[in-house]
This record gives structure tokens, sequence and C-alpha cells, in this order.
């Protein structure tokens, strides 16, 4: 009877595997057809839904589900539907992913990569397949440099934010001596880079940590930061590890104040550290105070998903809505699109956008904020003089 | 190659390296009891630990105490601890507990090969970590400050603070107490019969279902108490720390000798140094390559690890 019952459960399994199979060949020979109708469009976010890193992936997936949202309201008859792609924050699982929106024809654009380090894994295959991907948050300068022809930023770069971190360690917090640790990311080695390079001779010491969750126990780096008796530390990476670095040191009993980039802006990093120990902390993001963007995305953003918008809530938001305003203008097909994006301007809720040649944001368009931890919240400290 | 660094602070890298090898110690010893008794390596172990760090941190919630509270005062801070290494122990034995009811008696009972059961170690791993990584929205949980770090004594000019003195006192006592147990008790003899040959301690009356059960238990208990002092030396937990974590303690297992008590302990505490002096020497980046490099060349001496295998051995 066992014995029966197993083959009866298995022959169901394998003949739903083969209609299965039998519809999705039918849905990709009939997309020809049907390509001509726009409603069935989709756009992908495409960053870390799950993993260590996650936390600013969700922010962003929240934004364009926002975006998504607002838009199918007002077009109830030709909506359009999001693809999450979960990339974990992980190169080595992009380009599998990157090749999965591909292959969905219906995919006309992409929100993302997220990170710099899956960005310079996807783009290739996004490039190649004529792709449009704007993101909202990778930050790596040399991204601009691979002449990627579908690719768009609408955030400043770390040229423009690591020398702004170095501007207010020197003017603000007045730091003589600096600690620069990085996480060895694309995007944390980068921005620390730039910051030696402009603090120079003030930079006391430094030591490359372990990102992605791979290391929580910093007590050899801390004992370094101790001994070289730096006032200021600067950390280039993602806030999981920062807050743990934060805490350590505060255990330890150093006192020196914390700088980090956006990457670490969010308040995970003041639940990681604790409050008491993040007290002071800066950070700097090319992204407008919430008070500035003007509108009512916060307040829309809190009703739909319960929590307050997070760093690049924003960016994502404008990015998704840019996708959205090109396919709303009948670019159904990714060659519109891509064309559409490249000659896009206007305002959104983080900034004006306008991109050059390369696909990075027009240096104009490009505003650096410090941020501070106070009382348990990331408020806005002051606006970064542009040096560029 | 930055032997200024490592010297010139050589006493603060070796007491934080001690430190953190105490921890990966007591883990381990979940790792070596289960190979020892079942020649079964726990990959779920992992989770184990996690179970009993996010339990002590609910439990201290539960009291009162958030990621930004600082307690005060001798008695009741003696008192947290307590409870939070109770709960913390519950949970994770709990833990260990269910893993071996659900993903590993049902396979012995089925005589499945050793392939399927670390198949359903991992999976387990992977299910129990990703629930606490869903329940906690994939963010850090931050751990109240029960121990004011402050410095309390200082050899050969390293600092020994508060919170090194209570993981490395703590993790040794719990050691001594385990090994104890091992060897005196009437439970300890039946574990090490079972370990020596199962089926001869059958016969002779064991119940090898039972001393299974207690193995785990004992393995989670240690493993739970490592949360709880993980929590306090580093003072905030995400969902994922417990895969790496739990790869180290079995790297120390394994260089002390797995299914060796005290190799354990010595794997332990010898792999947190290792990794904190290369971390001193090349940077940070470079010390888990440290210590698997002094893992492969110790093994190819010394195949069955620093002390050998023993738990099933005559001797004991």
């Amino acid at each position: 009877m066992r014995q029966k019952l197993v083959r009866l459960v298995g022959g169901v399994a394998i003949a739903a595997l083969a209609l299965g199979g039998a519809a999705a060949c039918k849905s990709d020979s009939g997309s020809d057809e049907a390509s001509g109708g726009a409603c069935d469009a989709k756009i992908a976010f495409f960053g870390a839904l799950t993993g260590p890193n996650a936390a600013l992936g969700i922010n962003e997936n929240n934004g364009v589900k926002l975006a998504l949202d607002k838009y199918n309201k007002e077009n109830a008859d030709c909506q359009v539907t999001l693809v999450p792609l979960d990339s974990q924050g992980s190169p080595d699982q992009a380009p599998g992913l990157a090749q999965q929106a591909i292959d969905d024809e219906k995919i006309l654009g992409i929100v993302g990569p997220a990170f710099s380090g899956e960005s310079e894994a996807a783009n290739p295959l996004f490039n190649e397949a004529g792709l449009v991907a704007v993101t909202p948050s990778a930050t790596r300068p040399s991204l601009n440099e691979q002449g990627w022809k579908n690719w768009f930023r609408v955030v400043g770069n770390d040229l423009y934010q690591g020398p702004a971190a170095a501007w207010y360690i020197e003017n603000e917090l007045k730091a003589e001596k600096v600690f620069v640790i990085d996480d060895q990311s694309a995007y944390g080695a980068g921005l620390a880079d730039e910051v030696k390079k402009v603090l120079g001779a003030k930079v006391v010491g430094s030591d490359k940590v372990q990102g992605d969750g791979k290391q929580s126990d910093f007590s050899a780096t801390v004992t370094q930061v101790k001994s070289s008796g730096a006032t200021a530390v600067y950390y280039g990476g993602y806030y999981p590890e920062a807050g743990l670095i934060r805490k350590q040191l505060t255990g330890a009993g150093v006192t020196a104040t914390l700088v980090a980039g956006d990457g670490t802006n969010d308040a995970a990093y003041i639940e990681g550290a604790g409050a008491a120990a993040a007290e002071g902390s800066i950070l700097t993001c090319p992204c407008m105070p919430a008070a500035e963007t003007g509108g009512t995305f916060e307040e829309d953003y809190k009703a739909l998903h319960g929590v307050d918008a997070g760093t690049y809530s924003d960016t994502a938001f404008d990015a998704a809505n840019i996708l959205l305003q090109g396919i709303k203008a009948g670019n159904t097909d990714r060659t519109k699109l891509l064309e559409f994006v490249k000659g896009y301007t206007g305002q959104g809720v983080a900034a004006n956008y306008k991109f050059g040649a390369n696909g990075d944001l027009d240096p104009e368009s490009v505003r650096v904020f410090a941020y501070v931890v106070k009382d348990g919240k990331i408020v806005p400290a002051k606006e970064i003089p542009k040096s560029w | 190659m930055d032997f200024n660094a490592l010297f010139s602070d050589f006493g603060g890298y070796t007491i934080t390296g001690l430190t953190v090898g105490a921890i990966y110690a007591l883990v381990a010893l979940g790792y070596t009891l289960v190979y020892g008794v079942l020649r079964l390596i726990n990959f779920a172990h992992s989770e184990v630990f996690i179970a009993g760090a996010f339990a002590a941190i609910w439990g201290w919630a539960a009291l009162g105490l958030d990621g930004n509270s600082v307690a005060s005062g001798f008695g009741s801070i003696m008192l947290y601890l307590l409870v939070g290494a109770l709960i913390a122990a519950v949970a994770s034995a709990g833990t260990a507990t269910v893993i071996e009811r659900v993903a590993y008696r049902p396979l012995r009972k089925r005589n499945a090969p050793p392939l399927a059961f670390l198949i359903t170690a991992i999976g387990a791993s992977i299910a129990i970590a990703e629930a606490f990584g869903i329940y906690t929205r994939r963010r850090p949980v931050g751990a109240p400050t029960l121990v004011k770090n402050d410095v309390l004594f200082t050899v050969f000019g390293a600092e020994v603070t508060v919170v090194q003195l209570l993981i490395l006192g703590s993790a040794l006592a719990m050691m001594v107490a385990l090994d104890l147990f091992i060897n005196r008790s009437r439970t300890g003899r039946g574990i090490r019969a079972v370990a020596q040959d199962a089926n001869t301690a059958a016969l002779m009356g064991i119940n090898k279902d039972r001393i299974i059960l207690v193995v785990f238990v004992i393995g989670g208990v240690m493993a739970g108490v490592a949360g709880m002092l993980y929590d306090i030396r580093i003072g905030t937990l995400t969902y994922s720390v417990g895969f790496l974590l739990g790869l180290k303690a079995f790297t120390a297992a394994v260089l002390g000798g797995i299914g060796n008590l005290r190799g354990a302990l010595v794997g332990g505490l010898l792999l947190g140094l290792v990794e904190n002096y290369a971390s001193a020497l090349f940077g940070s980046n470079w010390k888990d390559l440290a210590a698997f490099v002094v893992l492969v060349v110790l093994l190819m001496f010394r195949p069955t690890g620093l002390l050998g295998e023993s738990l099933g051995r005559a001797r004991a």
C-alpha cells in the first residue's frame, strides 16, 4: 500500500513537472506576439534581500514597491509587475541571476544591482543583452569606466563621498590622527582608498577586515586602533561590521569618532552598535535628508510598509520611477526604454537627475550630506561643500 | 609583516586570543562529543549555539534589559548572568534535542548511510538559521552591557578586563566539570561505553538512545553558555554568525583531536591565539588563512590532531 502511494505521488510529481515545462515553453514561444501589448511589462529589483547585508536591499526593494504601487493605482488597466531578484549581495550569485532576468523577456528594466561588487559581475551580461540597469546605490567610482551602454547611476559615487568624508574629518572633527579600516569589498576598499588619498600623512594606521558577516570579532583591529592613538576612525564598508566595530571599540575604551559612508547609513548600524556606542558617529551619504526631499514620499512609504524609509529607499524609488515613466510613455521594449533613460532629465525625491555620457549622475546633481547619530537616531548634520 | 604591532602589544593579543579561543572551545565540545559517540559531524551544532545566544538576549529583554541598557550592582549582574546562562543552556539543549529527534534519530532507525546524516544536518542548520533571520528581520540584535569592560589587573603588560576573565573563567570551569562528569559519573561511563562499542554497550544494558540524547543535551548546554558569553563579548548578534563560528569550532575540535574533550580545549585556545597573532602580523584579512594553514600543517604530522581521538579509547 505504502509502495503504491509513493508511486502515485511520484507519478503526479513527474506529470506536474512535465506540464510545467510545457507551459514554460509555451510562454517563451508566445512572447513574440505578446510583446506588442505593454500591459504585462515587468521591472526587476536586483540586490540583497537575504544575507548579511539585506537591510539596504530591503530598503531599496521597498522603495521600488512604493513606486510600483503608485503607478499601478494610477494605471489600473495596464499594470507593471515587480520581479525581486535576491542576489544576497554576492558577486558569485550575480551572473546567474542576471541571466535569469535576461531570459525573461517581459523584464524591460532593472533597478540595481544594489552593490558595487555584484554590479561588476552582472552588468557585462545586461550590457550585452541591452537591458537597462539603473543602480540606486552602487557607488564604486570605476563602475562608470567599464563602457557599459546599459548602465545608469542615480547616486553620487565615492569620488564625491570619499573626499567629502575626509573633508569632514579634517575640518569638522579636526582629527590629526586617523585610523582607516575597510572590508575589502569593491565598495568599502574604494571608499577607504579615497579617504586615505586625501588625508595623506594623517592616516596613522590601517587594517582590512572581512565583510559579508564573515567576521564578528574585531579584537585585533581594536588593539591596533587603541595603540595608534587615533581620534577618528574611518570605516569603509557596510553597517553589520560597522556596528560591531563601534561596539567593540567603545567596549575597549576607545573614544575616537567613527566616520563611515552610505553603506553604514542605516538604523541597523545603531541597533548593532547600541545607541550609547553609536552616539556621535558621522555617516556620509550622497542622499538628501528626508526633510529636503519634499512631497509625500516619507509618509507614503511609512503607510505602505509600516516602517520609516531607510537609506536608498528614496533613490530606489526614483530609479523605479524613471523606468516606469519610460514604460508609460510607450517605450515597451528594451531598446526603446534604454534610449529613454539615456535622455532622461527630471526631478526625483532624492535629486535632480541628469546622466553623463558614461551613465553616471551629472556632477552638478550630486550633493553629499553628513549625518550624525544623535539620541539613537540618524539626523542630518550639514551639507558638505562641493569640491568638485 | 608587522612584527612591531605584534610584539609591542603581545600580551594584549594573547589575552584576546585566549578569550576568543575559550568560546571556540566550548562550542567545539559539542562537535567532539557527538563525533566521539556517533562518528557523526553535527553540522547543525552552529545553530544550537545561535539558539542559545538569541535566547539569552531575549531572556534579558524579558527582564527589561535591551541593547542600550547598562546593568549595575554586583548582585544583580550575577543574577542576570546566571539567568542568561540558564535560559541559553535550556534553549540550546532544547534545539539540540529537536535536531537529534527530527534530523538524526529517524535516519538512525533506518540505518541510513553517513552521507544522509550530513545532508539532514546541513538542512537543519539552514532551516534554523533562516528562521532566526526571518524573525529578526535579518537585522542585528543588541545585547545589554551587563559587565563593564574595566581593566582588572595587568600581567606582562597585558590588560585583563572583567569580561575576559569572566569568559576564560567560566569556560574553564564548565570544561573541568564536563571532564569530571564524563570520567567519574555513571552516565559518563555509559557515554564512554557507547563511544567504544555501541552494540556491546547495549548488550550490557545501556540505553543507547538515552545516552545519545544526553550527549546532544550536554553539547547543547556548552554551546548555550558559549552563546551567552559571545553576547557579552561581542555585544551584538546577527542570525548568520553561527555558520562561521561553527566552522571555527569544528576546526578547533579537529585541531585538538576530534572525539577528545581535552583536545577541544587545547584546539580552541590554540586556534584563538593563532588567529589573533596572524591578525596582528599580516592584517585581519589573513586570520582565517593562517588558522587553516596551521590546521593543514598540523594534520600532516599528526593526522588525529594534537591529542588524538580518545573518547572511545580503552584507557578512559
